[in-house]
């Protein structure tokens, strides 16, 4: 009975905010939006009892990416953000397109996942077995996938430079050349 | 009336599609961005509904990794969103198809 209801508020309110976010049309609350989908979503993984990402979506995705769009939108202006509040498409066709595209999403996956999800096979790698989750996943993603693990630091590195080579100001003799 | 692991995969799917039909009808690079993380969002939610199903911790490690990547897309495309809207202030994503290599 409190999941289901769990389950209801906080799928509603993940819904909301992601049709908040396409329709509003100024940036600013297209972001406030998206925290309210990311914190809908942090609720569910913790009735899912994925208790560890939970608290990683809040603070990696509330706290640092939404923050990322603020930054963006203030450093580029606020004025100058009014100057892109106009979002959707012009021309009706593409739009319609999009929707028709989306309507057939919905309907393919609703017949899909209401005929039969999964085949019912149990996982080997780390059964969930009442330890703590933030444990399994510890004991998974440095076994198993520790490869994986080094190589996502090196993306973080390449990004970060990446991030510092394009916020660089371009100095006066590049222009001229 | 219990919530089963399909009630997940109909929320991860609808928030995919909500995701995806706003990247296809705005033309604000930076809303675009907002979208790519509904639909990658939703996709995490049905991992982790899949790693409660079948009892797998896998499942939340893909998340992991997803989230790590998302931190770092968003970045970057924050970057170049910022490197162009510099150059020429109110640039939608239609006009972003002059730029040829």
């Amino acid at each position: 009975m409190v999941d289901t209801a769990v389950f209801l508020v906080a799928g509603a309110i993940c819904l909301v905010g992601a049709l908040g976010v396409i329709l509003a049309r100024n940036p600013v609350h297209s972001a406030l939006m998206l925290v309210m989908t990311l914190f809908g979503i942090a609720v569910l993984f913790v009735a899912l009892e994925a208790h560890f990402l939970a608290a990683v979506q809040v603070i990696v995705y509330a706290g640092a990416i939404v923050v990322l769009f603020w930054f963006v939108v203030m450093l580029l202006g606020v004025d100058k953000a009014t100057d892109l509040e106009v979002g959707a498409l012009k021309p009706q066709k593409w739009g319609a397109l999009a929707f028709i595209l989306g309507g057939v999403g919905v309907a393919v996956v609703l017949i899909a996942v209401l005929a039969n999800p999964t085949t019912g096979a149990r996982g080997v790698s780390g059964a969930l077995d009442g330890t703590s989750n933030v444990r399994l996943l510890a004991r998974s993603l440095f076994s198993d996938y520790v490869y994986a693990f080094e190589l996502t630091s090196l993306l973080l590195v390449i990004a970060v430079i990446g991030a510092v080579v394009l916020a660089r100001k371009p100095k006066v003799e590049e222009l001229e050349q | 009336m219990t919530v089963s692991t399909s009630w997940y995969l109909v929320l991860g799917a609808l928030l995919f599609i909500i995701g995806g039909v706003g990247l296809l009808i705005r033309r604000n690079p930076l809303v675009m961005l907002m979208c790519v993380e509904l639909m990658l969002n939703g996709v995490n939610l049905t991992f982790v509904a899949f790693s409660r199903e079948l009892g797998d911790i896998g499942g939340q490690t893909v998340v992991f990794f997803v989230l790590v990547v998302a931190a770092a897309e968003v970045v970057v495309g924050l970057g170049l969103v910022v490197a162009v809207l510099r150059r020429s202030p109110g640039t939608t994503a239609d006009d972003l198809s002059v730029l040829k290599g």
